[in-house]
């Protein structure tokens, strides 16, 4: 059996999921550095037409893992059908996007196979076998992680860690898998997803956001950068935890399970920078960090930064602000 | 109905963090420690749970003999008893070695529901729930915002990327991990801090659960991430720095 990376790829509704494609860059990458061949599968119910797709990137094979039992995903059915795919390809190492839908997968499907998944993963390199990077501490360290125990390996990649745009072309043999699937070994019932109601707030289209994290201590401090943004014409926007309080509306929350947002300038405040909120924000043009630990991973994406003392900083920067559009008129 | 919350104590947030020696993990001897957050919020769905169906919380730890301290915490706001497993090198045992070693402390309750916070704020592993779920042979659901208990099933609402959500239904007993913000959190009142003093936390030895570490990963090497950017750092006194700022989104950025 030769060694080989297998790449577990995301789609709904016929769509991919763009990280997907991510990971399958990372997969070609670690295989070309590894000598390993590489192969991509997709679940789901008539799933050809994407796995066509797959057939034109540089692959050693192309799965498609298609059964009407899969036409929703549940952590059961996916869990069974890939469990069958792995115990067939024999991969050495497995690949996921790091998606909520892997988090809900992987580490049961993983279990399997007496390992656990290395989550979350920011880097690869190929010293003497595969090392992963990850970040711990909600992103203020990174540890290299080497795997061990019997293979396969289970990973998943984090979002922007890799760049879509070098999945490699080629041609690949397509192979449709069909698992042995019953109705009863899944026991969750999936309904329709949702959105809730949306509300007025639009961050999308905003030039200028003043986003505010737990650093703002209390409810009560919010004034504090609302009256920057206003200063500014901007947006106020916030961390998860600061909705959570309840200290802003949740539609004005940025991140990954909030809006994405690409302003002109976003400032930072009192926010530490983690990846579920950079995802929300890293496509601004212009970032500025305003925070008191000089560590705080903020600053590893910020354009400019200042490490000092929010309650200081921010009253000053509106009287500056003030005096100049002052001027200005 | 019983429930079991799997509450993890990790470093208190805004920690200053130093590499050990061996470059392999944090110097942890003067940190401070407290409930991680998702597992606080946990244990509140937990209790309102019981306050409508009734029955009982147990709140399970796996830690250090100091994790006392939060547990102590979780019994405080109303958990009734609870369960710790004591071991100075918790994070040593890896995924897959912690969940085995939690779910031979919950097998014999018997539990109906057990919840998890849906990552920790120190390793992030972000799968230890569904890895027990696994272990156990129960079903589970990941990232919940809402929970219902219905006849013998339970009905969650899941968090999906970008605003969406999606409801799901399965049987008791079931797993769930909980995200920050399903509910609004309870301070421990005077009286439940007495109380708790009385309430029953039973110790458990590792070498009693019979589970040997498998560790499938190890972390060779701890380090500062690495700059992406090169970032202006403005200096000087906090009225000097902000106005530096001014200036230069004025006529840098010029969005002023
Ligand atoms: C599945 C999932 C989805 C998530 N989705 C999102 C999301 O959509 N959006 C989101 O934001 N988060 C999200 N999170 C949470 C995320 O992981 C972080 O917990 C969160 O972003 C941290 O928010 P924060 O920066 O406000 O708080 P903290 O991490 O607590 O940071 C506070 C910062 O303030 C600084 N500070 C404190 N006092 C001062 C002061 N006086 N002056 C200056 N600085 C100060 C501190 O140094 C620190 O860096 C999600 C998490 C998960 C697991
Ligand atoms: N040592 C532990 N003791 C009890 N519960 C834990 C422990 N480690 C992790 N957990 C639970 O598992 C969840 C996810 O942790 P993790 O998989 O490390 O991200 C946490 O929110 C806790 O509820």
């Amino acid at each position: 059996m030769s060694e080989s990376v297998l790449v577990i790829m995301e789609q709904r509704a016929g769509a991919w999921n763009r990280m997907s494609l991510e990971t399958l860059a990372a997969g070609q990458k670690l295989a070309a550095e590894l000598g390993h061949s590489v192969a991509a599968a997709v679940p789901g119910r008539g799933v050809a037409a994407l796995a066509s797709e797959l057939a034109l990137k540089k692959l050693d094979c192309v799965y498609a893992v298609d059964h009407e039992l899969l036409a929703d995903y549940t952590a059961d059915g996916y869990t069974a059908a890939l469990d069958q795919l792995i115990r067939k390809v024999q991969p050495s190492l497995v690949l996921f996007p790091h998606t909520y839908q892997v988090r809900d997968l992987a580490p049961k499907l993983a279990t399997r196979f007496h390992q656990a998944l290395i989550s979350d993963v920011i880097g690869i390199r190929a010293e003497g076998g595969p090392v992963f990077v990850r970040q711990l501490f909600q992103g203020k360290l990174n540890a290299d992680v080497r795997p061990g125990g019997p293979a396969p390996y289970f990973v998943s990649i984090q979002a922007g860690a890799f760049n879509a745009d070098n999945v490699a072309s080629g041609t690949a043999p397509l192979e449709t898998f069909t698992p042995e699937l019953t109705a009863s070994v899944i026991r969750q019932r999936p309904e329709e997803p949702f959105r809730e109601s949306t509300g007025a707030v639009d961050l999308t289209t905003a030039e200028i956001i003043v986003s505010v994290g737990r650093g703002i201590k209390e409810k009560d401090n919010i004034p504090i950068v609302a009256e920057l943004a206003q200063a500014l014409g901007g947006e106020l926007a916030a961390t998860r935890p600061v909705c959570d309080s309840g200290w802003l509306p949740i539609e004005r929350q940025v991140g990954s399970s909030g809006q994405t947002v690409a302003p002109k300038v976003y400032i930072a405040v009192g926010i530490s920078g983690a990846i579920q909120h950079l995802l929300g924000m890293k496509g601004s043009k212009t970032i500025v960090a305003i925070n008191k630990d000089a560590n705080a991973p903020i600053f590893e994406v910020a354009d400019y930064g200042i490490v000092g003392d929010l309650f200081e900083v921010v009253p000053a920067m509106v009287e500056e602000v003030k005096s100049c559009t002052v001027l200005q008129r | 109905m019983k429930i079991i919350v799997s509450i993890k104590e990790v470093p208190v947030r805004d920690s200053q963090l130093r590499i050990a020696s061996d470059g392999r993990w944090i110097e942890d001897g003067d940190l401070g420690y407290e409930m991680n957050e998702p597992d606080a919020y946990a244990l509140e769905e937990a209790l309102q749970l019981k306050e409508k169906h009734g029955g009982e919380v147990i709140a399970l730890c796996a830690g250090p003999a100091g994790a006392a301290r939060t547990i102590r915490e979780a019994l405080a706001k109303g958990a009734d008893r609870a369960l710790h497993i004591e071991d100075e090198q918790i994070s040593s045992w890896g995924t897959l070695g912690l969940a085995q070693l939690l779910a031979k402390a919950v097998a014999p309750e018997k539990p109906d529901l057990i919840l998890t916070g849906l990552q920790s704020d120190d390793l992030g592993y972000g799968q230890t729930g569904v890895v027990l779920a696994e272990l156990l042979g129960f079903p589970h659901a990941t990232i919940i915002m809402a929970a219902e208990v219905l006849d013998g099933r339970i009905r969650v609402k899941r968090e999906l990327e970008s605003g969406w959500f999606q409801n799901i239904e399965m049987p008791l007993p079931a797993v769930l991990t909980i995200q920050s913000g399903i509910n609004k959190l309870r301070y421990a009142t005077l009286m439940g801090i007495k109380k708790a003093k009385t309430k029953e936390l039973k110790r458990l030895e590792v070498a009693d659960l019979g589970v040997a570490p498998s560790p499938t990963a190890t972390i060779e090497r701890l380090y500062l991430p690495r700059k992406t950017k090169q970032t202006q750092l403005i200096e000087g006194s906090a009225k000097q720095a902000a106005a530096q700022l001014v200036e230069k989104l004025r006529f840098e950025v010029r969005v002023i």
